[in-house]
């Protein structure tokens, strides 16, 4: 025999609803935040890894292979509870008196994302003939210019179903933060279910807020993929 | 205008140019043909340096291209360069093809960079394709346009690289008499071409090149009529009859 009684009511309205409102506010933030900033991040990385420079090369190569290959928790926490303690006193107590939770786990989220992220966008660029770039450096643009006008808007085109994923899994990845005590989207469900022991209904309303926020992301950029690039471009 | 004097270049242990010596003088147009893989393209590339040279001395446009202070975006901007597969842009239309330079590099106003296309679309007889994508256009208009954009910067060298060579038969013609048409206008003009018809017509001068050598210079009639090396005659014979 079932002993459980569901009791959905405490999701939909009232206190604990608005909870997990407050909580999906967080989550969007961060998401908003972490998308916009790892996307720039990662085409700056992908341009330095392609660099004539050995030294920019080896960075870009190094800050790649370090943060993709290291956990994001460990990340977080190492943002959150190492970097402070070789920060100066100052810095410090204007870190305290911010939301540095939120801060650390920003951070965190941006740069892990962006090193794959620049991965995708470096194989979009690589997969743009080269005659492109001789194209353009012969009309008289420089290296970067011609990245900036007429190799990047057609990588990142092509780049656009890898990086639909790297969004989903950065506002998935959002909900790491509620282990240093960001009061996001599962830290809210969290605290329903430690109040009301109703942890099934919780959880599930955090299930298909999730569910929710990944098919807006992939609606989106499906509408920036038709509309905002034309579709006779190549 | 252009000047190469003991001109040498490697690919790794190729030696793809051997000792060139050639001066194009302003206004002129000279044809560089011989067989394929004689360097006649890595030729026409060191000229706005899509390849570098590592022994001798070419000068373009009062430019020395072995200095570390000549700017080559600045080179590069005052030499139009045609490619055999046109490479323009495919995520802009025609008209953004020709203007993004103008714009960018020469900061000209949107506005006027847009009048000058039109002029050069018209030019070339691709007014109504303004708004075009490239992929929407055949491989003649495709090449067309790009004369058009690199007409754009308004250079004072034009170079093109078998421009006719990616085409199907029949739309080789129009890009033939644009490319004639612009020799009428006095441009100093460096064709890598198999179209011997356009050498004897439009050219004022023929260079034929073999493993990294020019063997022959001489005016178009003289050549055709009566070629000196042996290479060159066998080239031109193989040329004008390729089922012997």
């Amino acid at each position: 025999m079932l002993k459980y009684t569901f009791d959905w009511s405490i999701v939909t309205s009232g206190k604990y609803f608005e909870w997990l409102v407050s909580g999906l506010k967080v989550t969007l933030e961060l998401s908003a935040v972490g998308i916009v900033c790892a996307f720039i991040l990662g085409l700056l990385i992908a341009v330095l890894k392609m660099s004539h420079y050995r030294p920019v090369r080896w960075i870009a190569t190094a800050y790649l292979e370090f943060f993709r290959n290291t956990p994001l928790l460990v990340q977080i926490f190492f943002w959150y509870f190492g970097s402070y303690k070789v920060l100066p006193a100052a810095v410090n107590e204007w870190l305290n008196s911010t939301n540095f939770e939120f801060a650390a786990a920003a951070i965190a989220l941006t740069i892990y994302t962006s090193a794959f992220i620049a991965e995708d966008i470096r194989s979009g660029i690589l997969s743009i003939p080269k005659e492109q770039m001789e194209a353009a450096r012969s009309a008289g643009f420089s290296y970067l210019r011609s990245m900036q006008y007429i190799i990047l808007p057609q990588a990142v085109r092509i780049t656009i179903p890898p990086l639909v994923n790297q969004f989903l899994n950065l506002a998935k990845n959002s909900s790491l933060a509620m282990s240093i005590g960001v009061m996001e989207l599962t830290y809210q469900a969290r605290q329903v279910e430690s109040y009301t022991f109703k942890g099934f209904e919780a959880f599930t309303a955090a299930t298909v807020v999730y569910l929710g926020l990944s098919v807006v992301i992939t609606a989106l950029m499906d509408l920036y993929n038709k509309k905002v690039l034309n579709p006779n471009r190549a | 205008m252009i000047k190469f004097e003991g001109v040498h270049k490697w690919f790794k242990k190729l030696h793809v140019l051997n000792g060139i010596d050639l001066h194009v003088k302003q206004g002129e147009v000279v044809v560089v043909c011989g067989p394929s893989g004689s360097g006649k393209s890595t030729l026409i590339r060191t000229i706005n340096q899509l390849e570098p040279i590592e022994e001798g001395s070419l000068i373009v446009d009062g430019m020395d291209l072995r200095s570390k202070k000549t700017d080559l975006n600045k080179l590069r901007a005052e030499v139009g360069f045609v490619f055999q597969q046109f490479n323009l842009y495919p995520h802009l239309s025609v008209i953004d093809n020709i203007t993004l330079a103008p714009i960018k590099i020469r900061k000209t106003s949107k506005k006027e960079a847009q009048e000058q296309a039109m002029e050069l679309l018209e030019r070339v007889g691709l007014a109504v394709k303004r708004d075009a994508y490239p992929t929407q256009l055949s491989g003649g208009q495709q090449q067309r346009v790009a004369i058009a954009r690199a007409l754009a910067m308004k250079p004072r060298i034009m170079l093109f690289d078998e421009p006719t060579s990616a085409l199907d038969p029949e739309m080789i013609g129009e890009v033939l008499a644009v490319m004639q048409d612009l020799a009428s206008t006095g441009m100093t003009m460096v064709c890598v071409t198999h179209e011997m018809g356009f050498a004897r017509e439009v050219s004022d001068r023929v260079v034929f090149m073999d493993h990294g050598v020019i063997l022959e210079e001489a005016q178009p009639e003289e050549f055709f009529r009566n070629p000196q090396h042996d290479r060159a005659k066998q080239f031109l014979k193989q040329l004008l009859s390729p089922m012997h």
